[in-house]
């Protein structure tokens, strides 16, 4: 059965991380009656451990409501619910290009965040109409006329008509229904056309393979229907067609203006691509869907095992998370310092950070993460173009003739009270102002970056100085040449491969101080004194000493306590298969970690 | 019997203390109603018996007589047991027989006694000289009984050592030598003398996580340590371990069996023992709390409870981490035989190379100065 598309609403929800968009998204499914209440849990829609932990959404995720208005009739609803952070901008757009509207949630006390607007200038790029929700009325410091001018003056839409809402209490869900069917348009299409359907995300499931989230454009997609990628070519039979209500259901097809899911024997989430046009294989459209580009990783680091025996496993475990996830990559990658691993590409920070935190959780392993670098494009003297994905590979000085870095654009919305630290912070790492502005007490600021910048703790020390109240998005907007030099750290006189970076000439100095002073912390005394130094080239810019052990000698040792002892040994080998060890120095895993996290 | 022969040593351990001292972790127990010295005089010489059929045929060098405070035994409970002893064993002509004595009145007048059952040599927990100290050490003597007990022991016993604490809280290099000073007017031909170490489970560890006492850091600490070796050298009782001192040839026999990795015989509550058997050095241990080691003896004839085996690691690891506590060093070519394995020559390099270990032309491997004050990390550097 086809639902006629005057019936059918596709809206995504919008909203700052904490603002409340998955309560809202449960409010709604409650209120449908999606899910009886005893099979609620809280943020129903995010499924990972890591996605409620952290409060975000990774993947995209969609339900089928069914919803009877005040007019009478029965509307179907598809709640699209949207990765919330710039790492995945462009699984964001995709999602939005798959609905015709957007409930833009805004909470009643905090008001607009940079993140919000980034997502919001996308819906709006993609013809959505939107219904302001200021959510957390209920709370003592919510202020719903200065939020609605907020969002008139920052955004530029109409918010007399937002609707106050508590979706922790359920106070005014009724009214976000209604909104919903009266205020966002149906979606349009046409029945009778060749196929046309969005790849909008896909996933692996355990039991079923591949599930790949569609939206149909044109057409019809059926059970048993033979269809074509027209971006990667490859063609399958499709198994099952369905919707998420937000269980799974199946059904025969799906019909324009539809959203729901198909598996059809697809091996690797790599094999599909977000963003990809959907056709059929005997009778293709004739033109894909604009905006599909592949997904390009950003940010680069290298993961190596802390015990050099589970490198096997760990190969396993990215080859795991790759069918699950396409737009992380990897590649083997051998360190004098750390053995045998894999240098992996990332979207961005956050991205780097739930990898690197699934495998050690999911797959139970113990990591090291070098340095996180960004993609450097490199001419030569010989005229040639190439791109660097790790310090380590960087070619001899004299054969470079230029080294060019990614820049970003980031906006920035802080209090007025730290804008002084909040500039200052961003001049401090290499930024050009392009816009300061107001509104109400909040300024926006714009700035041109250098990603390097802003890879290693920028987002960390922009929290720290405005409280946590400054929100930050970006977009990687060019390259530009730069002065970068590549720092070596030796300890004990040996450089230490995983420790290398790039950093601009005029930063090279401080950084190296900083790294050195906290290698001294984080590495133990050894039996000898050890120096750490920083070196650009054969020069030495920083230098510091980790002293020697003085005593470490066991007053009481009689025949009771041989076995003690032992046993203490033992624990002792324990640990030490914990650090690495470099020439005669053991450094331990966290100092890998803490390295990153200096500042300088 | 060559210079450096392990010999081979009973261990007797009386569990029982007058009171609890908040640095001690040792297997001690304070009763508010005595042992009946009588049942457990049977019940030690019972398990002597046991451990003789075990490893019969040795001629013991050495008994040691330690605890808890084993000088609240009867002088008649401290006779039977040695009397069984020899009458199980073949006793050395020499064989050192060593009873631990806290340095009170009481414990003092029973030192003819003991000397009468045959113990020929004293140790005394006198651990410092200064009663304030004391008093936080928790010691229930002060100096001046300590100094009288030094007094009759010397007169009493052939041979007597005293036991000293470092590295109080507060305490100076300059205070720490002059008290040391005054303990060698007293001395005789030994002395062992302990840096204060926070143990797992003690009152003093208690103090120390919150913050309550503060030991000195680690660079006081060595600078204790040095100036008490320089000292003791100077004085003609150079250290022939890490903590133990000696004129020469009035070392600790006992001690030695258990730094030079020889057999011994662990009996009574919490005791261990090392015992080579036909299958190989088994690593033995007897029940800890005394009640029950006393029933377990008289129901089936021994008290222990861990016989374990050792494998060629475990052995190696323990000659190391013992054999290197001695100015002597381990034998290379024995460490070979025990642990079926040979020393990491890169490793050795190294410690060599920075000057803390050294290998004599007889083949043997010890630590230097500098290494003695951070054995430990060499341990485990060198540990399989």
């Amino acid at each position: 059965m086809t639902t006629p598309l005057a019936q059918i609403r596709n809206f995504s929800i919008i909203a700052h991380i904490d603002h409340g968009k998955s309560t809202l998204a449960d409010r709604l499914i409650q209120a449908c009656g999606g899910l009886e209440s005893r099979e609620m849990v809280d943020q129903v829609l995010d499924n990972m451990d890591i996605e409620r932990e952290r409060g975000i959404t990774i993947k995209a995720q969609t339900v089928r409501l069914e919803y009877k208005a005040a007019d009478g009739q029965v509307y179907t609803l598809n709640l699209m619910d949207t990765p919330g952070h710039v790492d995945f901008a462009y699984e964001v757009s995709r999602s939005l290009a798959a609905c015709e509207g957007s409930l833009l949630v805004v909470d009643a006390s905090q008001g607009v965040e940079a993140q919000t607007l980034a997502n919001v200038y996308q819906a709006i790029d993609n013809h959505h109409e939107i219904v302001p929700i200021l959510n957390k009325i209920d709370l003592p410091a919510a202020d719903a006329d200065r939020v609605k001018a907020q969002i008139e003056e920052v955004i530029g839409i109409d918010a007399s008509e937002a609707v106050p809402i508590s979706a922790k209490t359920g106070l005014g869900i009724p009214d976000v229904l209604e909104a919903i069917v009266k205020r966002l348009p149906p979606p349009r299409g046409e029945v009778d056309a060749p196929l046309k359907a969005m790849l909008v995300d896909s996933w692996y499931d355990t039991y079923l393979g591949v599930v790949v989230l569609v939206r149909v454009v044109d057409g019809v997609l059926r059970k048993g229907q033979k269809v074509r990628m027209m971006g990667t070519g490859a063609t399958y039979e499709i198994e099952r067609v369905g919707v998420f209500t937000p269980k799974m259901r199946d059904l025969t097809q799906l019909s324009p203006g539809e959203i729901g899911f198909i598996t059809a024997s697809i091996k690797e989430v790599a094999d599909t691509r977000v963003g990809d046009t959907i056709t059929d294989d005997r009778k293709p459209t004739a033109e894909a869907l604009p905006g599909f580009r592949p997904a390009q990783p950003v940010v680069f680091c290298g993961l190596f095992p802390v015990d050099a025996a589970e490198f096997e496993d760990l190969r396993t475990a990215v080859g795991k998370l790759r069918l699950n996830d396409a737009s992380f990559t990897y590649e083997m990658e051998t360190s004098a310092a750390l053995g045998f691993g894999f240098r992996c590409g990332f979207l961005g920070l956050l991205h780097l950070e739930i990898i690197q935190e699934r495998l050690e959780r999911e797959f139970n392993l113990d990591l090291i993460a070098t340095a996180p670098s960004v993609v450097y494009q490199m001419t030569l003297t010989d005229d040639s173009t190439i791109e660097l994905h790790n310090p380590a590979d960087m070619p001899e000085v004299t054969k470079i003739e230029e080294i060019r870095e990614p820049w970003i654009r980031a906006t920035i919305l802080t209090p007025d009270e730290y804008l002084g630290s909040v500039l200052k912070l961003c001049q401090d790492k290499r930024g050009v102002q392009i816009d300061l502005s107001y509104a109400g007490a909040r300024a926006m600021v714009v700035y041109d970056l250098p990603l390097n910048e802003v890879v290693f703790d920028f987002y960390d020390r922009l929290k720290s100085v405005s409280k946590g109240y400054a929100s930050f998005d970006y977009q990687i907007t060019d390259y530009r040449p730069a002065d970068l030099v590549r720092m070596q750290i030796l300890v004990n006189s040996e450089p230490v491969d995983a420790l290398a970076m790039l950093v601009h000439r005029t930063r090279a100095e401080s950084r190296g101080r900083a790294i050195c002073e906290k290698l001294k912390d984080v590495i133990p005394p050894h039996m000898f004194q050890i120096p750490v130094q920083a070196a650009i080239g054969g020069k030495i810019i920083a230098r510091e000493t980790i002293r020697a052990l003085r005593k470490d000698v066991t007053a009481k040792c009689y025949g009771g306590d041989a076995t003690r002892k032992r046993k203490l040994l033992d624990k002792q080998k324990e640990g030490k298969k914990r650090m690495r060890q470099f020439g005669k120095v053991e450094i331990p895993q966290e100092a890998f970690i803490q390295v990153l996290k200096v500042e300088g | 019997m060559s210079a450096t022969e392990p010999g081979f040593g009973i261990y007797l351990h009386w569990p029982f203390c007058a009171a609890k001292c908040p640095y001690c972790d040792f297997n001690s127990h304070v009763r508010h109603d005595p042992p009946d010295q009588a049942r457990w005089a049977r019940a030690l010489t019972a398990a002597i018996a046991h451990d003789a059929a075990l490893v019969p045929g040795r001629t013991v060098t050495s008994v040691f007589l330690g605890g808890g405070t084993p000088s609240l035994m009867a002088p008649a409970t401290v006779g039977a047991v040695i009397d069984a002893i020899a009458g199980h064993w073949r006793l050395a002509s020499d064989v050192e027989i060593t009873l631990e004595a806290n340095p009170s009145s009481v414990e003092a007048e029973r030192f003819r006694g003991y000397r009468a059952a045959g113990v020929n040599r004293v140790s005394l927990g006198v651990q410092a000289l200064n009663d304030a100290d004391l008093k936080s050490l928790g010691r229930l003597h002060n100096v001046e009984e300590a100094l009288k007990a030094i007094g009759l022991a010397r007169e009493t016993f052939p041979r007597l050592s005293f036991d000293l604490i470092y590295a109080r809280p507060k305490q100076t290099v300059e205070a720490w030598t002059a008290e040391l000073r005054r303990a060698l007017d007293f001395a005789a031909d030994h002395l062992s003398v302990y840096q204060l170490t926070i143990e797992e489970g003690t009152r003093f560890a208690d103090l120390h996580r919150l913050g309550k006492l503060v030991t000195p850091d680690e660079d006081t600490a060595a600078d204790l340590y040095e100036a008490t070796r320089g000292l003791l050298e100077a004085a003609g009782m150079p250290a022939y371990e890490v903590s133990n001192h000696a004129v020469p040839g009035a070392e600790c026999r006992h001690n030695l069996v258990y730094w030079r990795y020889g057999e011994y015989v662990g009996i009574g509550p919490g005791a261990h023992g090392r015992l080579v058997l036909g299958d190989g050095r088994h690593a033995t241990a007897d029940e800890k709390v005394p009640e029950r080691w006393l029933q377990r003896v008289e129901t089936q004839g021994h008290g222990r409870t861990v016989d374990d085996l050792l494998t060629l690691d475990e052995q190696g690891d323990e000659y190391l981490l013992m054999g290197l506590r001695l100015a002597e060093g381990l034998d290379l070519a024995r460490f070979e035989t025990i642990s079926g394995r040979a020393l990491d020559p890169s490793r050795l390099a190294d410690l060599t190379g920075h000057g803390l270990v050294e290998i004599t032309p007889d083949g043997r491997l010890r630590a230097t100065p500098a290494g003695f004050a951070i054995l430990d990390a060499i341990v485990a550097d060198l540990a399989a």
